[in-house]
């Protein structure tokens, strides 16, 4: 989840009010973000996914001064009209089709400013804007720019400008594979014939984006009192939103928000437009689902805790907020608003039959009978690797595979249950004999019928080990399982290359294999650096469920 | 007296055998020599002997000199000077080279001879390298020299030996690998005063000690007495069958949800990204889905895609939210990436198609399923691959979030959790939402062990095809057994270490 860090001193003038640190953990756990920790001056927050309008020093402040009654209700903003123009080529469309624009003067940058803007457009990118694939955030120093500024698209090697913090110009194509943005954002644009760049009335390229700014005018620093904000990517109304937290939050730092006119050729937009949206939102349906019985001034109160506007059932929701999809998220942010923890637990008495699963209570019988019988059961993960379920067993078979897994030794879906009972030996040969040892698990094949091509069963695998652990001893765990089971069993000698030849065999219930029980061979034992004899059977529980309960053939 | 008879009766058979040969400063080797038992035995009954305060058990380091590598040969084969006297005795006036051949000796051991003999003048050395015998020499042979007698009475104790073992020892400790020392440990018995006296009484052999088949069938234990045990005494451990302690756990788990009416639910781990992700309203852009997070198939990579209403109902909600009064996320929903097969990242999937394939009539149920889910984490103290996770859903036309919290509240104080608290918190697919913790006693703080909320009507319509309230949560279970367990690594939960498993106490609740 992402954080931030809030300067201490800024955000409770933000806020408007000094609250004692254990009580503002607490109120910040029950707006529904987390306190992390406090160091100093700085306070680092978790916000979630949803509430990207709070991932700043501003916008966090804004949402927690509502919370705690300090200053509730709708929050306005206006943008002046102002002659900034934006032309949109349409060169663009097949890369970087939209952008959203703003100029905010008057915000005087000091250090603690300049911190705060680079973590609102970080915060940004890497969340809402996924990491810049959805939405890239440029913020320039105005006085380095002259308007009309064109959004345009360019060859790679016609794009020519000093990135960021660098002291050469180069070409685009050289950016991708020398400067570090470069390098890390160039999968964004693999592929494309040309790149986009906004470059202004003076030919000066701003930036390309979603990767690199220019050094020349796209820094801000010390002497910068107001800049132009972009937003660019795939959906205008996303980056609008996007735009109108950025402006916002600028706006909260002091500066005066004007508008830009983009011209789409087609059409033209201004942004950033503040207009609110609006919900409805119904007594009955908040309490319903909260199991309240809230009036609809209360209801209004607590929705302007959240920042909202309520009037004639109608929820007016701030334009920057981008969780509000259905009135769903209303009722959770009454929730929040009237406390979590002033909710009082209720269970209903509602009739209900409860019932285990059948094959689970199978599974946990069978498990018993082993458990009578001496044997421990062990708990193995369900990922492995190939060698251990195929080269160390002696044979060789198709598995299923992970595509991504981290971890190269748990790469592969278990195909039995033997080889994981068979490394649980071998990570425990510095302990006592006998080692007895069982486990139920799931194993995976390929199976085209199946909804996703795999087939999952239940088998159940028994391993005894020490110095003459043989084909009796196994065979009589095995008997005793299939005696209290009260299933009756055939058994036929067969070839498993896992197992000592005439050693091996397979057993069948009602005509259909369920199991393969015998000697390990001694060349799978040396293969695991085992230094005692095992003897395992292997058995199919799902088949032997199946078997169970259907009728048998006369 | 009266205590002394209660400790003869305690008396073991092998301490009876061993107590009559006991006096001050016997050590083991004679014990094991006087009573014929082995040493292990003797050693056993010893130890016994001590902690019932009969005696004590002394230890001394002893220098005990042996024979060494040359030594034993010389043993066999005599000293070389013996032997070089024996050559002369049979042949006049031998080459040293002859003497060399005929008695086995290497060049070194002719010279040490010839310097030794010299000395006692046993032989007389004549022009061009040859030696004969004098008639000292043939006195010397004819006796046992000190040295002969000092090895054969080998192994010897260094600080008891005569004058002339001294002698002979000082003399063979400067040859070459005859004799060496060695320290050894010796054990010896001091008598306490009980010991003292317990020696002087005749022990009767009228005891039991175990109690056979044959003694009850001809009743001849009637006129005996049982030896008394030391019932305190350690026994070895034994280990009996046994759940894994994570299984015993998940088994009570089930029951708790059973006890509260619910009813269970099982599922596969393989899950197409439609039902693990699109049906619960996760965007296809979700960072869940990337390949950092989420482990997906090779092969096969892709799964089917379930009836066509069902597929219809989701994209239209993820991109206009479709006829549940949502907005969507207004993105383009993919097919090919619903297809993707997936690890289940969490059991609420089996939700998702328990609810697709519910009918209202069914109405309400409470469900549960305790199942792995799959996350593609490097593994560390705090983070696995597989999780276990503890899902329950109830859907209920009347059901209400403070239902929700009664829930998972009375499930909680069942695991002895009596503090819970209920915070918000953020899910792509439920409204409200909330994370659920507890209070660690310990730590005294608030651990958070799951989440839980009610399902979006985005996620409920479209498998539905009405909106009605459906509580959800999912917990982790191995944060809330670890505590249990004392496991705060929580690797530990799967070490499969038989060790472990066999010493884990029971989950007694």
């Amino acid at each position: 989840m992402p954080t931030i860090t809030l300067n201490k001193k800024v955000f409770e003038k933000l806020v408007g009010k000094q609250l004692p640190v254990d009580q503002l953990k607490e109120k910040i756990s029950f707006l529904g973000t987390d306190l992390e920790k406090i160091e100093g001056d700085e306070i680092v927050v978790e916000v979630f996914p949803n509430r990207p309008d709070m991932l700043s020093e501003q916008g966090f402040a804004r949402a927690f001064s509502s919370f705690i009654g300090r200053k509730v209700g709708l929050r306005k903003y206006a943008a002046k009209k102002s002659g900034y123009k934006v032309s949109v080529d349409k060169s663009v469309s097949i890369v970087r089709p939209f952008t959203a624009c703003a100029v905010v003067k008057g915000i005087k940058f000091d250090n603690e400013k300049i911190k705060e803007v680079i973590q609102i457009q970080e915060k940004l990118h890497v969340t809402y804007g996924r990491n810049r694939k959805k939405v890239a955030i440029g913020i320039y120093p105005l006085e380095k720019i002259k308007f009309p500024v064109r959004f345009e698209a360019r060859k790679p090697d016609e794009i020519r400008f000093q990135p960021l913090d660098t002291t050469e110009i180069m070409t685009a194509s050289q950016m991708l594979v020398k400067h570090p943005a470069g390098k890390a954002y160039a999968h964004l644009l693999e592929g494309c014939q040309v790149y986009p760049i906004f470059v202004d009335a003076n030919n000066e390229i701003l930036s390309m984006p979603p990767v690199i700014n220019s050094d020349r005018t796209g820094k801000i620093t010390l002497k910068t009192n107001d800049v132009f904000v972009e937003c660019s990517g795939f959906d205008l109304k996303v980056l609008c939103r996007c735009l109108n937290i950025i402006v916002a939050a600028l706006a909260d730092m002091g500066g005066q928000i004007f508008e830009v006119e983009l011209d789409y050729q087609r059409k033209k937009v201004v942004t950033p437009d503040f207009t609110p949206g609006e919900m409805k939102i119904s007594r009955d349906y908040v309490n319903r689902v909260l199991g309240l019985d809230l009036g609809d001034d209360e209801i209004k109160r607590y929705l302007l805790r959240m920042g909202y506007d309520c009037s004639a059932g109608k929820a007016v929701i701030p334009s920057y907020r981008a969780d509000v999809l259905h009135p769903i998220d209303l009722v959770e942010d009454i929730a929040i608003a009237y406390g979590y923890d002033n909710f009082e637990e209720e269970i209903p008495n509602v009739s209900t039959v409860a019932e285990e699963d059948k094959f689970e209570v199978f599974k946990r019988k069978v498990a018993e009978i082993l458990v009578g019988l001496g044997m421990i059961e062990t708990n193995t993960y369900n990922l492995t690797n190939k060698e251990n379920l195929t080269a160390k067993l002696g044979i060789s078979f198709e598995c299923v595979e992970l595509e991504n897994a981290k971890n190269v030794d748990y790469n592969v879906l278990r195909s039995w249950m033997i080889p994981n009972l068979l490394q649980v030996l071998k990570n425990n040969k510095h302990h006592e004999f006998p080692q007895k040892i069982f486990e139920i698990g799931t194993i995976f094949k390929k199976s085209p019928a199946e909804e996703t091509g795999v087939k999952e069963m239940d088998r159940l695998a028994v391993c005894v080990s020490n110095t003459r652990a043989d084909y009796t001893e196994i065979k009589q765990v095995f008997d005793s399982l299939f005696r209290a089971l009260d299933v009756e069993y055939t058994v036929t000698e067969t070839e498993h290359d896992s197992f000592i030849p005439g050693r091996v065999a397979r057993i069948g219930v009602r005509g259909k294999g369920v199991a393969y029980i015998g000697e390990i061979h001694p060349i799978v034992i040396g293969n695991l650096a085992l230094e005692m004899p095992v003897a395992a059977f292997e058995l199919n529980l799902t088949d032997l469920y199946a078997l169970m309960h259907s009728v048998p053939d006369k | 007296m009266h205590d002394l008879n209660r400790l003869i009766q305690t008396l073991h058979p092998l301490e009876r055998v061993v107590v009559p040969v006991l006096e001050n400063d016997i050590d083991v080797a004679a014990i094991t020599k006087k009573t014929g038992l082995k040493e292990v035995e003797v050693m056993r009954a010893l130890q016994w002997l001590e902690n019932k305060g009969i005696i004590k058990i002394q230890q001394i380091l002893k220098e005990i000199i042996n024979l060494d590598k040359n030594g034993a040969l010389y043993v066999m084969e005599g000293l070389p000077e013996k032997r070089f006297l024996q050559t002369l005795t049979e042949e006049e006036r031998m080459t040293l080279d002859e003497v060399s051949e005929k008695a086995h000796l290497t060049k070194e051991e002719v010279n040490i001879c010839l310097g030794l003999l010299k000395k006692r003048g046993a032989i007389e050395i004549l022009p061009r390298m040859r030696v004969d015998i004098t008639e000292e020499g043939r006195l010397l042979f004819g006796k046992q020299s000190l040295e002969e007698q000092f090895l054969k009475r080998l192994p010897l104790d260094a600080a008891h030996l005569s004058s002339e073992e001294k002698k002979a020892y000082e003399e063979l400790k400067r040859r070459k690998q005859i004799i060496r020392t060695d320290l050894v440990k010796t054990r010896y018995v001091k008598l306490t005063k009980v010991g003292e006296e317990l020696s002087k009484l005749k022990l009767s052999d009228q005891f039991v000690d175990s109690l056979t088949h044959d003694m009850l069938i001809n009743g001849n234990w009637k006129d005996k007495n049982f030896r008394r045990y030391d019932v305190t005494i350690n026994v070895p451990k034994v280990y009996g069958g046994k759940r894994h302690f994570v299984n015993q756990a998940v088994d009570y788990i089930k029951r708790i949800w059973l006890d509260m009416g619910f009813k269970e639910m099982r599922g596969s781990i393989v899950q197409t990204s439609f039902w693990n992700f699109d049906a619960l309203f996760t965007a296809q852009d979700h960072p869940v889905r990337d390949m950092q997070d989420t482990f997906f198939l090779k092969d096969p990579a892709k799964g089917k895609l379930p009836k066509k209403d069902i597929v219809d109902g989701v994209r239209k909600t993820h991109e206009t939210g479709g006829h549940t009064g949502s907005t969507g996320w207004g993105y383009s929903w993919n097919r090919e990436e619903a297809k993707k097969n997936v690890l289940r990242t969490h059991t609420t999937v089996l939700s998702a198609k328990t609810i697709a394939a519910l009918k209202e009539s069914d109405l309400p149920v409470k469900l549960f399923a305790v199942g792995k889910c799959f996350r593609n984490e490097t593994v560390d103290w705090s983070h696995l691959f597989e999780l276990t996770q503890v899902e329950g859903i109830v859907i209920d036309p009347n059901a209400n979030f403070k239902h929700l919290i009664g829930y998972l509240k009375e499930f909680f104080l069942k695991m002895g959790y009596e503090k819970v608290r209920i915070r918000p918190a953020y899910f792509p697919y439920t409204e409200p939402s909330a994370e659920i913790e507890v209070f660690h006693p310990v730590r005294k703080t608030w651990v958070e062990l799951g989440g839980a909320g009610m399902f979006r009507p985005e996620v409920v319509k479209p498998l539905m095809g009405k909106d009605i309230p459906v509580l959800a949560w999912g917990l982790g279970m191995e944060r809330l057994i670890g505590e249990y367990y004392q496991i705060t690594d929580i690797r530990d939960l799967y070490k499969n270490d038989l060790k472990q498993i066999r010493e884990m106490k029971f989950w007694m609740k």
